[in-house]
C-alpha cells in the first residue's frame, strides 16, 4: 500500500462529510417532519420557541415558563430563544417558515402579516384547541384571527400614549397632564422655556414617528372608515390628508430632540427611550412596553442588573382634539402574541394555552413587562403606569391596531416612509397617502 | 512590471501537469489517469458544492424571483415580467441610491487613492517608529464593520463625544448634525468609510512599493534626480499594477457597500445615505417584497459585473497578460 493512500481516504471522508453537512443544512422537503422541531430523538418532543424578549425581565421569564412546561410534560423539551425584534420579524421568521421546519412557536404581531403567513399555509388553525381561551379573552384576539379562524393568541396588549418625566414637568411648572392638543402645545412651550427638550422621537426607526400620524388619523377618521381601509386598502377619504395637516402643524412647533431623524427608538442612552430614561427629554409617545425598554437601557448604562424603570415616569393618553371627526374614545394600540407553525406538534398549543393561562399571565403582569390579556390576571399589574394604560385601554370604545401592522409590511412600510419624510420637511400630507396607494397597487 | 509577469509566467509553467512517462504500459497509464481525475474531483468537489449551492444557485433563484410579484411566503405564481425592473429604475429613491454608490466610487478613487499612495510613500522611508505607525494605520481595517459602525454611531449623536471634543478645542458654536442632517450625513458616511478602508489601501501600496527595485532609485539619485522626481518617474509607474488592482477592489467594494451604512445610518436620514444594497434589503426584505428585492439584486449584480468586465478588459489587461495560462 502506498503511503499516500490514507491521505486520499481522508480526502474522500472529508468530502463525504461536507456533502453530509450540506444535506443537513438543506431545508426539510416535507413540512410534516418538522425539521428539528417536533420530532426529537426517541420519544422526546422538541418545541422550538422564538420570541423578541432579549432583555430582562422578559428573557428570564420565558425561560422559566419553558422550564415549568417541561417539568409538567415529561418527554417534552422546549428550546426557547430570544432574537432582536426587527431581525426576528423581518428576516428570521419569514425565512424559517419558508423552510417548512425548525420552528414551532413564534412571535406573532397579527393582522396583515398573519394574513400573509396563513395564506401561504404556514400557520396552524388552533380554533378548536384554544376556543375556551378565545371566549375568555374576547375581542382582543381579533388581530390573531383570519377568516373566522384563530391562528394565535396574544399575551400582551396595550395602547400608546405619552410617557413623561414628572420631575421635568414640575420643573417647567406644568400642572396636571395635557388633556387637549392645545394643552399639549402649552406644555411644549413651557418645557422649551425651561430649557428642556420637550419630546424625544426615534424617527430613525420610522415607526415611532409614524405613531404620531396614526394618532392624528384616529382623531380625524371614524372607526368605520378605518375598518374599511384595512380591508380594501382605499385611502380616498379626506380624513387621511387632514391627519397629515395636523401632524405638519405639530412638527412645525419644533417639539422634538435635536437630530431626531437619526435617533433610534430603543438602543442605548441616545435613543428616544434612553433620552427620557436619563432625563434628557421630557416625553415620548410610545407603546405600553416602554417602561420595560427603559429599565433595560438603564441596566446596560449603569451596569446595575437590578435597575428598574425610572421612578419619575408618568403616563397620559394622546390628548383629544375638540371637534375632531374621529371617535374621541378611540385608542391606538397593539399587542404581542404567539402562533404555532402548521407542522408543530400538538404540544405547541398546550404550551400556548399555558402561556396564556391566568397563572402565567398574572406573573407576566407582576414582572412589569407589559399588560396581560387573559381576564383575571390584571391583579398582577403593580406598576402604576401600566395600570393607567390598562385604564385607558378599558375606557376606549374602539382600539385601532398599529396601522403598519394592520396594513402589512408593504403598505405599512411605504406609509411610515412618507410620514418620516414629513418629519424631515421633505414630504406632504398628500404624499403620505400617495405612498400608501402606490404601495397598495403593487400588492 | 516585466519582472512580475515573468516570474508569474514561469511559476505557472512550473506548476503545470507533468507529462506521463512513456515507459508505462497503456493499461497502467489509463488507470493512473482516471485515478488522477478522481483525485481532482475529490479535491474540487467540496469547494464546488459550496460555490454552486451558495453562489450560483442563489444568483439563479434571484433572477427567477425578480420576474414575480412575491411576498416571500406564498406560491411563486404571479409572473409580472419586467415590472419589478421598471419599478426600480423609475423609483427616485433607487436612482438616488445608485447615484450615491457611483459618488462613493468616484470619491474613493479621487480621495482615498492619492491619500493612500502619499502615506505609503512616507511610510516607505526610513522613519523612527515606522512599524508602529504602519500597525496603527491598519487597525481600522481589522475592526469589524459592525464594531466600527457602532463606535461611530455612539460618537456622532448631537452633543455626543465628537461634539464635546470639538467644543473643548474651541468650536463653541452649533455643530452640524453629523448623522441626522440629510445634507451632512453622506459626507460623514464617506469620512467613516475612508477612515475604515484607507489602511487597506496603504498596506497594498506598501506591498507594491516593496516590488520596486531599489537599484532604479539609486541610479536616478546618481543621475541627480530629486526625491520627488524619483517618485514621480520611477516609483509611481512601477506601482501602476498595484494601484490598478486597488482601484478595482475599491470600485467593487463601493458598489456593494452595505454593512457600514446599515449600522451607521440605515440608509437615512430621508434616504440620504441609501446605497443599492441597503435599498435592496429595506425595500425587498423589510417590506416583504422579495420579488422586487430580487430585481434590485439583479440590477446590482449586473452593474457590478459590467463594470468589473470593462475594467478588466480595458485597464487590467496589461497586468493580467502572462498571469493567466491558456491551454
Amino acid at each position: 500500500m502506498n503511503r499516500r493512500a490514507p491521505r486520499r481516504w481522508a480526502a474522500i471522508a472529508l468530502s463525504g462529510l461536507t456533502i453530509g453537512a450540506l444535506a443537513a443544512c438543506s431545508p426539510s422537503a416535507d413540512p410534516g417532519t418538522g425539521g428539528n422541531g417536533g420530532s426529537g430523538s426517541g420519544d422526546e418532543v422538541v418545541l422550538t420557541w422564538w420570541h423578541n424578549g432579549t432583555g430582562e425581565p422578559l428573557l428570564g421569564f420565558w425561560e422559566d415558563v419553558a422550564a415549568e412546561f417541561e417539568e409538567a410534560n415529561p418527554g417534552v423539551r422546549v428550546d426557547v430563544t430570544a432574537y432582536q425584534n426587527e431581525e426576528l420579524q423581518r428576516t428570521l421568521i419569514p425565512n424559517q417558515l419558508r423552510t417548512g421546519g425548525g420552528l414551532d412557536l413564534y412571535q406573532q404581531w397579527g393582522a396583515g402579516e398573519l394574513a400573509a403567513q396563513v395564506e401561504a399555509g404556514f400557520v396552524k388553525d388552533i380554533s378548536a384547541e384554544v376556543s375556551e381561551r378565545v371566549d375568555q379573552m374576547g375581542g382582543v384576539v381579533a388581530p390573531w384571527q383570519f377568516d373566522g379562524a384563530t391562528y394565535g393568541l396574544p399575551f400582551n396588549f396595550g395602547i400608546s400614549g405619552f410617557w413623561y418625566n414628572t420631575e421635568l414637568f414640575a420643573e417647567a411648572g406644568i400642572e396636571g397632564t395635557p388633556e387637549t392638543l392645545d394643552e399639549l402645545y402649552d406644555a411644549i412651550e413651557a418645557l422649551k422655556a425651561a430649557g428642556i427638550v420637550p419630546i424625544a422621537v426615534g424617527a430613525g426607526d420610522g415607526w415611532p414617528a409614524a405613531h404620531y400620524w396614526y394618532h392624528f388619523v384616529l382623531k380625524s377618521c371614524s372607526p368605520e372608515i378605518l375598518q374599511e381601509a384595512q380591508v380594501s386598502y382605499t385611502f380616498d377619504d379626506p380624513c387621511f390628508e387632514e391627519a397629515g395637516a395636523l401632524l405638519e402643524e405639530f412638527i412645525a412647533s419644533e417639539p422634538f430632540n435635536p437630530g431626531f431623524l437619526a435617533t433610534s427608538a430603543q438602543q442605548g442612552a441616545g435613543s428616544s427611550a434612553g433620552q427620557v430614561a436619563t432625563g434628557a427629554a421630557a416625553m415620548e409617545l410610545m407603546g405600553h412596553w416602554n417602561p420595560g425598554v427603559m429599565g433595560g437601557i438603564l441596566q446596560e448604562e449603569t451596569g446595575d442588573e437590578n435597575a428598574t424603570p425610572p421612578e419619575f415616569l408618568g403616563w397620559f393618553n394622546f390628548p383629544a382634539i375638540p371637534g375632531a371627526a374621529g371617535d374621541a374614545t378611540a385608542a391606538l394600540g397593539g399587542g404581542d402574541g404567539f402562533s404555532c407553525t402548521a407542522w408543530s406538534p400538538p404540544e405547541c398549543t398546550d404550551l400556548l394555552n399555558y402561556i396564556t393561562s391566568v397563572e402565567v399571565q398574572t406573573r407576566f403582569g407582576e414582572i412589569g413587562a407589559g399588560i396581560p390579556v387573559t381576564p383575571g390576571s390584571e391583579a398582577g399589574i403593580s406598576d402604576v403606569n401600566l395600570l393607567q394604560v390598562l385604564e385607558g385601554l378599558q375606557a376606549s370604545t374602539y382600539v385601532q391596531l398599529w396601522l403598519d401592522t394592520a396594513y402589512g409590511p408593504t403598505v405599512g412600510g411605504a406609509m411610515n416612509e412618507g410620514i418620516v419624510n414629513l418629519f424631515g420637511g421633505q414630504g406632504s400630507p398628500t404624499a403620505i397617502v400617495d405612498n400608501m396607494r402606490n404601495a397598495a397597487a403593487t400588492l | 512590471m516585466s519582472l512580475t509577469t515573468t516570474s508569474t509566467g514561469s511559476a505557472a509553467t512550473a506548476a503545470g501537469p507533468v507529462p506521463p512517462s512513456p515507459a508505462l504500459p497503456r493499461a497502467s497509464r489509463s488507470r493512473q489517469k482516471s485515478r488522477g481525475l478522481l483525485l481532482i474531483w475529490i479535491f474540487v468537489a467540496p469547494a464546488l458544492i459550496v460555490y454552486v449551492t451558495f453562489v450560483l444557485v442563489p444568483v439563479a433563484l434571484a433572477a427567477v424571483y425578480s420576474f414575480f410579484n412575491w411576498n416571500g411566503l406564498g406560491a411563486l405564481d404571479r409572473f409580472i415580467g419586467f415590472d419589478n425592473y421598471i419599478r426600480a429604475l423609475s423609483d427616485p429613491i433607487f436612482l438616488g441610491a445608485m447615484t450615491n454608490n457611483f459618488l462613493i466610487v468616484v470619491l474613493s478613487l479621487l480621495i482615498q487613492g492619492p491619500l493612500a499612495i502619499g502615506i505609503a510613500l512616507l511610510l516607505n522611508r526610513p522613519l523612527r517608529g515606522r512599524a508602529l505607525i504602519r500597525t496603527l494605520v491598519f487597525v481600522p481595517y481589522v475592526l469589524s464593520e459592525v464594531v466600527a459602525g457602532l463606535a461611530f454611531r455612539l460618537m456622532l449623536p448631537p452633543g455626543g463625544p465628537l461634539d464635546t471634543m470639538l467644543t473643548s478645542i474651541g468650536w463653541t458654536g452649533d455643530k452640524p448634525l453629523w448623522l441626522a442632517d440629510p445634507d451632512v450625513a453622506f459626507w460623514t458616511l464617506f469620512a467613516v468609510i475612508t477612515w475604515k478602508y484607507l489602511g487597506f489601501a496603504i498596506i497594498l501600496m506598501l506591498a507594491g512599493l516593496q516590488g520596486v527595485p531599489e537599484e532604479l532609485s539609486e541610479a536616478a539619485a546618481i543621475d541627480g534626480a530629486s526625491w520627488w522626481q524619483t517618485q514621480r518617474h520611477i516609483t509611481l509607474p512601477l506601482l501602476g499594477p498595484t494601484i490598478r488592482i486597488w482601484a478595482f477592489l475599491s470600485m467593487i467594494g463601493s458598489l456593494q457597500l452595505f454593512d457600514m451604512v446599515w449600522i451607521l445610518t440605515g440608509g437615512g436620514p430621508l434616504n440620504a445615505t441609501e446605497t443599492m444594497a441597503t435599498y435592496m434589503v429595506e425595500y425587498g426584505n423589510g417590506r416583504s417584497q422579495i420579488g422586487y428585492g430580487s430585481a434590485v439584486a439583479v440590477i446590482l449584480f449586473v452593474v457590478s459585473l459590467v463594470i468589473a468586465l470593462l475594467y478588466q478588459r480595458y485597464v487590467l489587461r496589461r497586468d493580467m497578460r502572462g498571469a493567466i495560462t491558456r491551454g
